[in-house]
């Protein structure tokens, strides 16, 4: 019963969003500020709904009620109760089901906080925003029920996937999806915009948070995503450039590009066009993404045309959107006016050297992802490309705009001196040169990557803390006076600058992989092992049982010298239900590196055949992420940058919002 | 239910009959390890042919432990990278390869790169030609009211 009141909510829902669509377009179209109003209304109602759904979704996992089709192929009743539940996102229904939820919460957010926003804009903001809904909502209930009953219902589910069934991957997902629907209030306001053929630093001041939001939890979800790749594969290896990954990664790009030009935008009215365009570009990413790992597409070209239906179905919807929005920007964009002169060397320079950096990987990725489906439909012909052709023309690239990163921080707005901020910048430069040169005698003659990447991380992290002091302190002035310009630099500065350190400390965490230790061995009974700096001892092999699986258990001590420094316990798990085997990794961590330790399955006689890895700094990976996703949310705490301020100042006749014209 | 033992049963067997395979094991490492280097660098480069985007060196498929095996055992007898890959791509096609060669059907993959950076390059500098140079003087009207804004409240902003 449950579920079918879930099942009608959700025709509800697209009844609801038909109207966000419509009826606010309409109001704005003949200037009636009622219907207009709709929007709001239809936006929360459709959140409310939406969330029955969900709900009930959620319940039918919970209680393992098999009789629903979803929860029979995606559960199991042995399963522990926060794997019942992220498996109602583990599979295709489910997670397009989180998907317009999320898109409806986003929609809710404009309706709730939009208030101070020019009405004209937030009616056709949230009509856009309805009609993705409408979209979606159809693919789902014509495409992708996620509520279908099952007759007979099986007594027993068939579990979900072992290797979706950790912490990692149940959060990823979720994460993921807030970043890539995120993206959708940008394009929804970008189309509005256009639509109203006007645009204004008070437009970048009220998108800014949402893309903050947005980034910040794709950078999260990313980086849950390759953590868990990382401890889950077995080698220690957390990103692949698989197709997946990439369309994560494609967003991904576009979206810090739009990070910077939309500052550009709101502080110095320029760019404006360029901003619009990165909008779309993030949100038509997010759904390539949506549609290439939805589609079956990624797989093989022949899976998606044996069940095409709801392949062609996001194809359809792809098209609608992107080419739409693009036609509209074509026909609308030469109308708004540009503002904001600046010389190339500025500020704005540097973020415009930035923005191309970033949108030519983002294209690269682009073109080696699909690539080899285009070649393959167009001569049959097969190739490959892998790791190493993104890590040369992206690599190359990124790297690139790492360095340029501490100049464009650096830079002043309008008219920079490049000289002086290399001056301001050389201690950085210095350390940076050393680290490379000291990395690279080290290694000797390894690969170049490694020491080019360490010297980089040092001079990101370094140049940025120097622009924070240089800020605050100058000579001959007083501790309590530099406190004080301290506290009063704006918080979006300290997040801007806790995202570059963010983005050095991740750069450390990949150039240490260069220094790092592998060694493959079959591990005896009380044998030491060596790997980098530790010894590996294999104390004890056994068996063990868990809620639903069997496991092959080891327990091993990591000795440093003659101390012991860790216990570890790696083991291979066989899953009845699927017939599946996952590797646990064996990890400890030290000193932000991390001893790693996979094993295969013990020979009868108890030796247990493993790869032990010594990873220095692994742990930075995530950590810079995590302090790039932190600087979002500073940058997001900033009083002028909170939701409808920017027009509450308008209002209030403040020096903050700048007129358009 | 009553299926779990016997699935169990099933994995026992498999787990005795084939070798559990997994990305590289202890009893595939050479001897010599300056040629286990060189097998190692060889085998990142090469796609596991029933894997999605995984190199041979990290797949646990049996396919790739056998291309592992016959790798080394080419090397072991003396050949070089370049005869391997060679004799891989005879017999596997450029799929195998994860990194494309550059020939005409991938010279535009090669090239995208390059493409597209000179063409934001090009956009960005047609940009800047067609907008103005300096901001245009303030017309007599703008000059009067600033004089009017200035004269009369110079603390309000």
């Amino acid at each position: 019963m449950i579920v079918e009141i879930g099942h009608f909510a959700l025709f509800l829902a697209l009844g609801a969003a038909l109207a966000q669509t419509v009826v606010p377009f309409w109001g704005a179209r003949v200037g009636d500020a009622g219907l207009m109003g709709v929007g709001r209304s239809a936006a929360l109602t459709q959140l409310l709904l939406i969330a029955i759904a969900f709900a009930a979704l959620v319940n039918a996992h919970l209680t393992s009620d098999f009789s629903v089709l979803n929860v029979a192929e995606n559960s199991h009743s042995a399963v522990p109760a926060i794997y019942k539940i992220s498996g109602v996102w583990g599979n295709h229904e489910g997670s397009m089901l989180l998907w317009v939820l999320i898109l409806a919460v986003f929609g809710a957010l404009v309706a709730l906080f939009g208030r101070a926003l020019p009405r004209v804009l937030r009616a056709d903001a949230l009509a856009v925003q309805g009609l993705i809904s409408v979209a979606f909502l159809a693919f789902i209930l014509l495409t992708s029920n996620p509520f279908e009953r099952l007759m007979p219902a099986p007594f027993e589910g068939r579990d979900l996937n072992p290797i979706l069934q950790d912490p990692g991957l149940a959060i990823h997902p979720p994460l993921l999806y807030l970043g890539y629907v995120g993206f959708s209030i940008v394009y929804s306001f970008a189309a509005a915009a256009l639509i109203e053929g006007r645009i204004d630093a008070a437009w970048a001041r009220f998108v800014r948070p949402f893309t903050l939001v947005a980034w910040s939890f794709l950078t999260l979800g990313i980086a849950a995503g390759s953590f868990w790749a990382y401890y889950t594969l077995g080698w220690g290896g957390f990103w692949f450039w698989d197709p997946v990954e990439n369309a994560s990664l494609m967003p991904w790009l576009a979206g810090t590009a739009f990070v910077h030009s939309v500052a550009v935008m709101e502080k110095r009215d320029a760019l404006k066009v360029w901003t619009i365009f990165l909008a779309i570009l993030a949100f038509s990413f997010s759904l390539l993404g949506t549609f290439l790992v939805r589609s079956g597409v990624l797989t093989s070209v022949h899976a998606f045309a044996s069940d095409p239906r709801r392949g062609v179905f996001i194809l359809a919807i792809l098209a609608l959107f992107i080419f739409g929005s693009f036609a509209l920007f074509a026909w609308r964009a030469p109308m708004l006016k540009q503002g904001g002169l600046f010389a190339p060397i500025s500020r704005e320079g540097a973020l415009i050297v930035n923005n191309l950096l970033l949108t030519t990987s983002c294209a690269t990725v682009l073109f080696g992802t699909l690539y080899p489906l285009a070649l393959e439909q167009l001569t049959g012909e097969k190739i490959t490309v892998g790791a190493p052709f993104f890590n040369l023309t992206c690599g190359a690239l990124l790297l690139t705009a790492c360095f340029v990163a501490p100049f464009g921080f650096s830079l002043a707005w309008k008219r920079g001196d490049l000289l002086a901020v290399a001056e301001r910048l050389t201690v950085a430069l210095v350390a940076g040169a050393v680290t490379a040169v000291l990395g690279a005698a080290w290694l000797s003659g390894g690969s170049v990557f490694a020491p080019l990447a360490a010297g980089l991380a040092i001079f990101v992290i370094l140049g940025t803390l120097i622009e924070v002091v240089m800020r605050v302190r100058r000579p001959g002035l007083a501790p309590a006076v530099a406190l004080k310009r301290a506290l009063g630099l704006p918080l979006s500065f300290y997040g801007a600058a806790l995202a570059h350190v963010g983005l050095g400390v991740t750069l450390l965490g990949l150039a240490g992989l260069g220094f790092g230790a592998e060694t493959i061995a079959t591990l005896h009974k009380g044998v030491p092992e060596r790997v980098g700096p530790y010894s590996i001892t294999l104390d004890w092999v056994g068996e063990r049982v868990g809620p639903n699986y069997k496991e092959a258990a080891t327990s091993m001590t990591v000795r440093s010298g003659a101390a012991v420094v860790a216990e570890i316990a790696p083991a291979r798990r066989q899953f009845a239900a699927r017939q599946m085997t996952t590797t646990e990794a064996g990890l400890a961590t030290l000193n932000f590196g991390q001893v790693y330790v996979a094993i295969a399955d013990p020979t009868p006689d108890g030796d247990v055949p493993a790869r032990l890895y010594w990873k220095p700094l692994v742990t930075l990976i995530w950590l810079g992420a995590a302090a790039m996703a932190l600087g979002g949310a500073l940058s997001l705490a900033d009083r002028r940058l909170r939701f409808g301020a920017a027009a509450r100042a308008k209002a209030g006749g403040g020096s903050l919002a700048q007129p358009a014209q | 239910m009553i299926m779990r033992p016997i699935h169990f049963a099933l994995f026992v067997t498999l787990a005795l009959g084939a070798a559990p395979a997994r990305a590289v094991q202890p009893d595939e490492v050479m001897k010599n390890p300056a040629l286990e280097a060189r097998a190692r660098a060889l085998s990142e480069e090469l796609r596991c042919l029933v894997c999605q985007n995984q190199s041979i060196d990290d797949s646990d498929a049996p396919l790739a432990r056998d291309i592992r095996i016959l790798i080394r055992q080419r090397i072991a007898q003396g050949e070089s990278n370049e005869t391997v890959r060679a004799y891989l791509v005879s017999r596997y096609g450029d799929f195998i390869l994860l990194k494309p060669p550059f020939k005409p059907e991938t010279m535009l993959l090669w090239l995208s790169p390059a493409l597209v950076l000179g063409a934001g390059l090009a956009a960005a500098l047609f940009a800047r030609r067609r907008a103005p140079r300096s901001t245009p003087a303030l017309s007599a009207e703008e000059e009067a009211r600033l004089a009017a804004l200035t004269g009369g409240d110079t603390t309000g902003g």
